[in-house]
């Protein structure tokens, strides 16, 4: 039977520290991995191997099981809904979702208007609210709707606030704060059961300890 | 709405080409061969059904049901399962003296999907529905049939998961007193959020030695052995009851000599609400999805007047043609070409072989433009064209 664990992380900063929390966790994973083109690595030692993919796009991998466990932030897993296992908070690459726009602003009493990447969490936040807003889907660079006149409000993640500052934007409300998650395809979590129980159970171990 | 592009088909549904027809078909005779074996009678219900009744019985959310008006200007829905048409059949015409009834289905149901990738919006089950008795012996005479027609049909590798959805409920139950309590629990569990499942028992205002007993329960999950474990967490009587439950069903799948093929996992839950008791999936290696679902459903015989329990399963089968991966041995078929001189002689052949068991096509010459475009088709070609006598014209 198939014995490779096959994980999906998004490519970047979350890629280099989950890495390193499995080499604390006691996995042998290469010092480096030095080709950052490449989409698949293969680490032979540890029968993993890891995909590489938009952040955005982890769940889906998973839900589908052609990747058995992901990362993947909070922000995607509250937007994309998958099926799939959300099993460990790894309490990484932490920031937070949050509502933002022009200081001193309010929002359009008629029609008010609200960019993001995140059309369904601002959806569901501004709903809850009671307030009637129109979302506008961006794929990025967010903080320009408000400047040019797009939109009243962004719902986008925040980590440090520099790039809010930096464009002259506030932060107006918090929504949620987002973590790295580690997550399962439901079959695999069954079928590879021990496998996933002894890296979830090290992973637990080393977060822990953090 | 935009103008719909001619070989446009509504979201979530396929088409199925003769070859995957072909394919599907063995798989599910082999099954329903096996369900008839284990005396299951097969029924057929309609594909409409009325909302009020089925519909709303059913366990499928209601923004998946296809809906529809009648002329009368009822409500009118797409079957979104077949346990619900079932149930009703039961209740009200062949529950006799409440004798049990085992009952078997082949059908297509129908769920409106948002998002298509792995979840067609029609597809078919094939499964079977054991009614009015209430023991475990039922419940593991479907989990053994399901296990020996996945067998049956040669797939290999496979996995049975089953948890007691009694047992959750009682466990959150006793732990937190209220209903409405236990059910903000149960949705993590739904959802699979097992990181807000874990911050939510956190939060709440419980002894230390509650709040381990609920995380531990995530790690109910492997061998026999589980059922201890959980007999360690569990108080009350309800709850021990279904554990009991459990560890019966164990030793009947053990009689039925089919262990291997079985795990259980008390974390798991449905979004099948109607489930009351034991309940399990499927899952097969290469395949993301559960290929199958079952369990047993206590209440949903109420709801059409009857006072009694029923357990049962459903394949997917679809997914468990992905899973068993290419497996068409395709039966060749003989293409026999004629021209009008050696008509009489090609039906003549064509009859001899077909009463062989041989597939035959019979093919005017005349009607094909492209000869070799023809033969490449078929596996075994006869040409029969020319005056009698004369051989075989390339």
């Amino acid at each position: 039977m198939n014995d490779i664990l096959t994980i999906a992380m998004p490519k970047g900063r979350i890629f280099e520290e989950a890495v390193e929390l499995l080499r604390q966790a006691g996995f042998r994973l290469p010092p480096e991995f030095d080709d950052s083109r490449k989409l698949i690595i293969d680490v032979e030692d540890e029968k993993f191997r890891f995909i590489l993919a938009k952040p955005m796009d982890v769940p889906t991998y998973v839900e589908h099981g052609v990747a058995d466990l992901g990362i993947a932030g909070k922000d995607v897993m509250l937007e994309e809904e998958r099926d799939v296992y959300e099993l460990l908070d790894l309490k990484i690459s932490a920031c937070y979702l949050a509502v933002a726009g022009l200081p001193n602003t309010k929002m359009n009493d008629v029609a008010p208007k609200v960019a993001t990447k995140y059309p369904n969490v601002a959806a569901a936040y501004f709903r809850e609210q009671g307030e009637q807003v129109e979302i506008i889907k961006l794929n990025g660079s967010i903080e320009l709707a408000p400047l040019i006149g797009l939109s009243d409000r962004i719902v986008d993640i925040v980590s440090t606030g520099r790039t809010l500052v930096e464009n002259g934007l506030v932060e107006y409300e918090r929504i949620e704060d987002i973590t790295s998650r580690l997550i399962v395809n439901p079959v695999s979590y069954r079928i590879k059961d021990e496998r996933i129980s002894d890296l979830v159970d090290r992973l637990t171990n080393v977060i822990n300890e953090l | 709405m935009s103008r719909l592009f001619m070989f446009e088909k509504p979201l979530g549904m396929r088409d199925t080409l003769p070859e995957l027809y072909e394919t599907k078909n063995r798989v599910r005779s082999v099954i329903s061969e096996e369900m008839k074996k284990w005396g299951f009678q097969f029924i057929e219900t309609p594909t409409l059904e009325y909302y009020e009744t089925v519909g709303s019985a059913s366990a499928i959310l209601d923004q998946q049901l296809f809906k529809l008006l009648d002329q009368q200007g009822h409500t009118l829905v797409l079957r979104p399962d077949m346990t619900a048409p079932i149930a009703r059949v039961a209740a009200s015409k062949l529950l006799k003296e409440d004798l049990p009834l085992r009952l078997a289905y082949s059908a297509n149901v129908y769920r409106a999907q948002q998002r298509e990738g792995g979840r067609p919006a029609e597809f078919e089950q094939i499964g079977v529905e054991c009614i009015a008795d209430e023991t475990v012996s039922a419940d593991g005479e479907v989990i053994a049939l399901m296990t020996s027609a996945l067998s049956e049909v040669g797939l290999q590798e496979f996995q049975i998961s089953v948890g007691h959805i009694g047992f959750v409920q009682e466990l959150f139950l006793q732990i937190l007193g209220t209903e409405e309590r236990a059910q903000a629990l149960t949705k993590f569990l739904y959802e699979k959020n097992y990181v807000g499942y874990r911050e939510h028992v956190k939060s709440l205002a419980l002894s230390s030695i509650d709040k381990q007993r609920l995380l531990d329960f995530l790690k109910l999950r492997g061998g026999e052995e589980v059922i201890e474990f959980a007999f360690e967490i569990t108080e009350n009587e309800p709850g021990k009851k279904a554990l009991h439950e459990l560890k019966q069903l164990w030793n009947i799948i053990v009689d039925y000599g089919m262990e291997t093929k079985l795990k259980f996992d008390l974390t798991l839950v449905s979004h099948m609400s109607y489930y009351t008791g034991i309940l399990f999936e499927v899952y097969a290696d290469q395949v993301g999805f559960p290929i199958g679902n079952g369990g047993r459903y206590d209440l949903l015989l109420q709801k059409f007047g009857k006072n009694t329990g029923a357990t049962g399963f459903a394949l997917h089968l679809d997914r468990l043609l992905e899973a068993l991966g290419e497996l068409v041995e395709k039966n060749p078929i003989l293409c026999i070409i004629f021209s009008d001189e050696r008509r009489r002689e090609a039906f003549q052949l064509a009859k001899e072989k077909r009463a062989e068991g041989i597939k035959v096509v019979l093919q005017d010459i005349n009607g094909v433009k492209n000869v070799d475009g023809c033969t490449s088709q078929y596996d075994d070609i006869s040409f029969l064209i020319g005056k009698a006598g004369r051989g075989p014209a390339e």
